[in-house]
C-alpha cells in the first residue's frame, strides 16, 4: 500500500513499526496501562506522517470522492436550472431528504466540539488524541450541513434575503421563524468551531512548520498559518487561557443550536412536530450519532495512517462508554415522545404513527433494531475493546440515526391534517444524488485535511506526557498524572 | 404583524371574509376554472397533476360518505382560510408572508425564497409551490391578467380573495368619496359560482351579506382545534 520509494531519500522520515503499536493495545488489554511511553522524536514521526506521505491509495481515493462530489454538483445545476420538480418533493410534502441530511449532519457536527471542550474542561486525559480529528468533523460536518438549506431552498439567488442586511425599505428578517435564529444558530456554531479547531492548531502547525523539509510545498502557508508561534512561556499562557475560554463558550452554543434545528419543527403546528421534547431530544440523538461518527472516523484513521500508537485502543473504549450512555438516553426520549402522544391521544397523531408503521414500517423497525442491538453490543466489554465491531457499529448507529431524521420529516408531511392532500414521497435520482455527494463532500474536506494541517493533536499529547510519569506500586507500573495548574 | 383576534378593537374599516354554502355546492368546479383564469395560475398537465404539482389556488375536495352502494359525495371547496392567526406568517424567515390591516394573508411573491415552511405549516395544504417554471403556449400568454404578476419558478403562492379586485374596488370607492359598498367586490370564484355558493364581503359590516350569513346556525370553519381563526366560513346542515 505504502509507496515511500516516491519519495525523495533526503525528505524521507523515519519509518515507523506498527508492530510495537500492536503491542502496545495487547498490553493495554491485559491491564498493563505503564507500557506507554513514547518518545519525542517518534511521536513527531507518526503524528506528522500522515501529513507528509501520500500513498496511491489516497489519490485514488480522493479522485473517486471529488468525482462524487462533481456528479453531486451537476445535480445541484441541474435541480437549480429546472426548478425544485426534479426532486420527488410535491403538495404538501414541502421538506424531505434534504431537510433530514440537514438535521443529520447538524447531528454529526455537535460531538466533535462539544465533546473536545467538555473533555478539556473535565481534564479527562484521555482526550488527548481525539480533539483535533473530532474538531475537525465537527466544522466538516457543518459545512455540509450548511450547504442543505441552501440546496432546499426555491430560488437560490434569493438567500441573501435571509441575512438582516439593512436596506432602503428597512425590511428585517422575521425573527419570530425559526429558520432565521437557526441560520444564525449555525453561522456562530460554525465561526467558532472554526475558530476552535485553529486555536488548537497552532502548535501544531508551528511544529510542522519546524518540521517540514524546506522544498515542500507546505513550508509557505504553515508558516503563514502559525501565525508566528514559537512555543515562548507567554505565548502558551494566552494559549491555554484562550482554550479554555473558548471551551466555555463552545459549551454554551452546542446544546442551543441543536435545540433550534429542533425548533425549526417543535415551533410548527404540525403534529407529531408540535412537541416539546423536540429540544433536548435532538440534542441527545446529535450527541449520539456524533459520536458514533468520531468512533468511526477514529478508526479509519488509525488503520490508514497507522496511528495505534497515539489512537489507542483506551480511547476508543472511554468513546464508546459515551456512546453506550447516549443511546440509552436517546432511548429514553424516543419512547418518551412515542408515550406523551400515546397518552395525550390526539387522533390526527395517532393516525400518524399509525401510518408510520404501516407504510414506512421496515424502516421503522430497521432504526429501532440498530439501535436496540448497538446498546445490547456495547455492554460487552469485548465490544468496547475491538475497534472493528465498534467500526461496525459506529456506522450502523449513524444509518440508523439518518433513517431516524427522515422518520420526523417526512411520514408526518405526507399524512396529515387534510386527508384529501395525503400523498407518497420517495426521493428521486437528484435528491439522492446529492445526498450522496454531500457525504463524498465530507469525507473529501476531511481527507484534504488530514494532508494540508495535522491531524493528531501533538502538543496536547505531548503535554500529557509531561504531565505524567510511570509509578512501581508494589509489582504494579501505574502512569499518573498530574494538573497542569499545580 | 400583530396578531389581532376579528372581534378585537380594530383599526380598519375591512375585514373580508367569505361564506361558502356547502348546501348550495353541487361540485361543478367553475370557481377553480376561473380562479385560474383570473389568477394567472398555470395549467400543469396531466403528468404534473398525477404527481400532485397542480397549482391550483381553489380546489374541489371531493368526500364520500357511506359504503357502496349507498354513497353519497360531499363536496368542499378548499382555498387559502386567511386565517387571523396564520400559522404560516410566523415561520416565514424573510416576510414573504404577511398579515395586512385587512385581515388578509398576503403573499410576496418577489420576497420568497422558496424554504416552504408555511407550506408545511398550513394545515389545509392550500399552499402552492412553483416546482417548474411555467409556460404558456403560443396564444395563450395573451389572456394572462396584467393585474397579477406572473410567478418565478422557486416560490410559493396562495388564493389572495383576488387581491387586485379588491384594490380595485377600493380604488373606485376613494375616487367616488366612499365606502365600499357591499357587494360591489366580487372575486372570481364568487363571481362564477352558478349555485351563488359563495358570497364575499366585509366582515365588519354588521349589515353586509357576509356577516348575515355567518350568523347562520349552519356556521363552521375547517380544522377548528387548531385555534387559527379562519375567515372562509362554511355553512352545512340544512336538508
Amino acid at each position: 500500500m505504502s509507496s515511500r520509494e516516491d519519495i525523495p531519500a533526503d525528505e524521507r522520515l523515519p519509518a515507523v513499526e506498527t508492530v510495537r503499536g500492536q503491542a502496545l493495545d495487547a498490553g493495554i488489554q491485559a491491564g498493563k496501562e505503564s507500557d506507554f511511553s513514547i518518545s519525542e522524536d517518534r511521536l513527531n514521526d507518526i503524528s506528522l506522517r500522515p501529513m507528509f506521505y501520500t500513498t496511491k491509495t489516497y489519490y485514488v481515493l480522493t479522485i473517486i470522492l471529488a468525482l462524487i462530489v462533481a456528479w453531486g454538483a451537476a445535480c445541484w445545476g441541474y435541480q437549480i436550472v429546472m426548478g425544485m420538480g426534479v426532486t420527488d418533493l410535491r403538495h404538501p410534502v414541502f421538506w424531505g431528504l434534504y431537510i433530514s441530511a440537514f438535521v443529520f449532519w447538524v447531528g454529526v457536527s455537535h460531538s466533535g466540539t462539544m465533546v473536545s471542550s467538555i473533555l478539556r474542561l473535565s481534564k479527562a486525559n484521555w482526550r488527548r488524541p481525539i480533539l483535533r480529528g473530532a474538531e475537525a468533523m465537527t466544522v466538516f460536518s457543518l459545512l455540509v450541513a450548511g450547504l442543505f438549506p441552501v440546496i432546499h431552498v426555491g430560488r437560490l439567488w434569493r438567500i441573501y434575503y435571509m441575512f438582516p442586511l439593512p436596506n432602503q425599505r428597512e425590511l428585517w428578517v422575521n425573527f419570530r421563524s425559526p429558520l432565521a435564529w437557526d441560520m444564525a444558530a449555525i453561522f456562530v456554531y460554525l465561526t467558532s468551531a472554526f475558530i476552535f479547531l485553529f486555536v488548537g492548531l497552532l502548535p501544531d502547525i508551528a511544529l510542522a512548520r519546524d518540521y517540514c523539509p524546506a522544498k515542500n510545498w507546505r513550508k509557505g502557508y504553515l508558516k503563514f498559518l502559525a501565525l508566528g508561534w514559537r512555543g515562548s512561556h507567554r505565548q502558551w499562557i494566552v494559549y491555554e487561557k484562550v482554550s479554555l475560554y473558548l471551551a466555555i463558550f463552545i459549551l454554551m452554543i452546542a446544546p442551543s443550536v441543536h435545540t433550534i434545528v429542533s425548533w425549526d419543527f417543535a415551533m410548527s403546528i404540525t403534529p407529531n412536530w408540535h412537541t416539546s421534547i423536540f429540544g433536548p431530544y435532538f440534542v441527545v440523538g446529535a450527541i449520539y450519532s456524533g459520536i458514533a461518527g468520531v468512533i468511526t472516523l477514529m478508526v479509519t484513521l488509525r488503520w490508514i495512517f497507522n496511528l495505534d500508537e497515539i489512537i489507542r485502543v483506551t480511547h476508543l473504549t472511554n468513546l464508546s462508554k459515551v456512546l453506550l450512555l447516549m443511546s440509552i438516553m436517546w432511548g429514553y426520549f424516543y419512547f418518551t415522545e412515542f408515550i406523551t402522544s400515546w397518552y395525550g391521544n390526539n387522533p390526527t397523531e395517532t393516525a400518524i404513527w399509525r401510518w408510520q408503521t404501516d407504510r414506512f414500517g421496515p424502516m421503522l423497525f430497521t432504526m429501532l433494531g440498530i439501535n436496540i442491538f448497538s446498546i445490547a453490543a456495547l455492554a460487552f466489554d469485548s465490544v468496547r475493546k475491538s475497534p472493528g465491531k465498534l467500526f461496525v457499529i459506529g456506522i450502523l448507529v449513524n444509518v440508523a440515526m439518518f433513517i431516524e431524521r427522515y422518520l420526523i420529516v417526512v411520514p408526518v408531511l405526507t399524512h396529515r391534517d387534510n386527508p384529501f392532500t395525503w400523498t407518497d414521497y420517495i426521493p428521486s435520482f437528484v435528491e439522492s444524488s446529492i445526498a450522496v455527494a454531500a457525504m463524498a463532500w465530507f469525507l473529501l474536506l476531511y481527507a484534504l485535511f488530514v494532508k494540508i494541517l495535522p491531524i493528531v493533536t501533538v502538543s496536547d499529547i505531548r503535554e500529557g506526557n509531561a504531565l505524567s510519569c510511570d509509578m512501581a506500586f508494589g509489582n504494579r507500573h501505574i502512569r499518573v498524572h498530574g494538573d497542569a495548574e499545580e | 404583524m400583530t396578531l389581532k383576534s376579528f372581534n378585537d378593537k380594530h383599526d380598519n374599516d375591512y375585514h373580508w371574509a367569505m361564506v361558502i354554502d356547502l348546501d348550495c355546492c353541487d361540485g361543478c368546479g367553475a370557481c377553480t376554472i376561473a380562479c385560474q383564469a383570473e389568477n394567472n395560475v398555470p395549467t400543469v398537465g396531466e403528468e404534473r397533476a398525477y404527481d400532485k404539482r397542480t397549482m391550483s389556488w381553489l380546489r374541489i375536495e371531493r368526500y364520500f360518505e357511506g359504503e357502496w352502494p349507498n354513497l353519497r359525495v360531499v363536496f368542499l371547496p378548499m382555498l387559502c382560510q386567511q386565517c387571523d392567526k396564520a400559522p404560516c406568517e410566523p415561520v416565514c424567515p424573510v416576510f414573504a408572508t404577511y398579515h395586512n390591516p385587512e385581515g388578509l394573508n398576503v403573499m410576496v411573491y418577489n420576497r420568497c425564497i422558496g424554504t416552504r415552511f408555511c407550506g408545511n405549516n398550513c394545515p389545509f395544504g392550500v399552499r402552492k409551490f412553483n416546482w417548474f417554471k411555467n409556460r404558456w403556449e403560443e396564444p395563450l400568454e395573451q389572456q394572462l391578467n396584467p393585474d397579477i404578476s406572473v410567478r418565478e419558478k422557486g416560490v410559493m403562492e396562495k388564493c389572495t380573495f383576488c387581491m387586485q379586485r379588491i384594490r380595485r374596488g377600493k380604488d373606485h370607492a376613494k375616487d367616488e368619496g366612499r365606502e365600499v359598498r357591499d357587494g360591489e367586490i366580487i372575486p372570481a370564484c364568487a363571481q362564477t359560482c352558478p349555485t351563488k355558493a359563495i358570497t364575499f364581503g366585509n366582515i365588519r359590516d354588521s349589515k353586509s351579506k357576509v356577516a348575515e350569513l355567518a350568523k347562520s346556525k349552519r356556521r363552521h370553519h375547517l380544522l377548528e382545534e387548531h385555534g387559527l381563526e379562519t375567515h372562509v366560513i362554511y355553512l352545512k346542515g340544512g336538508e
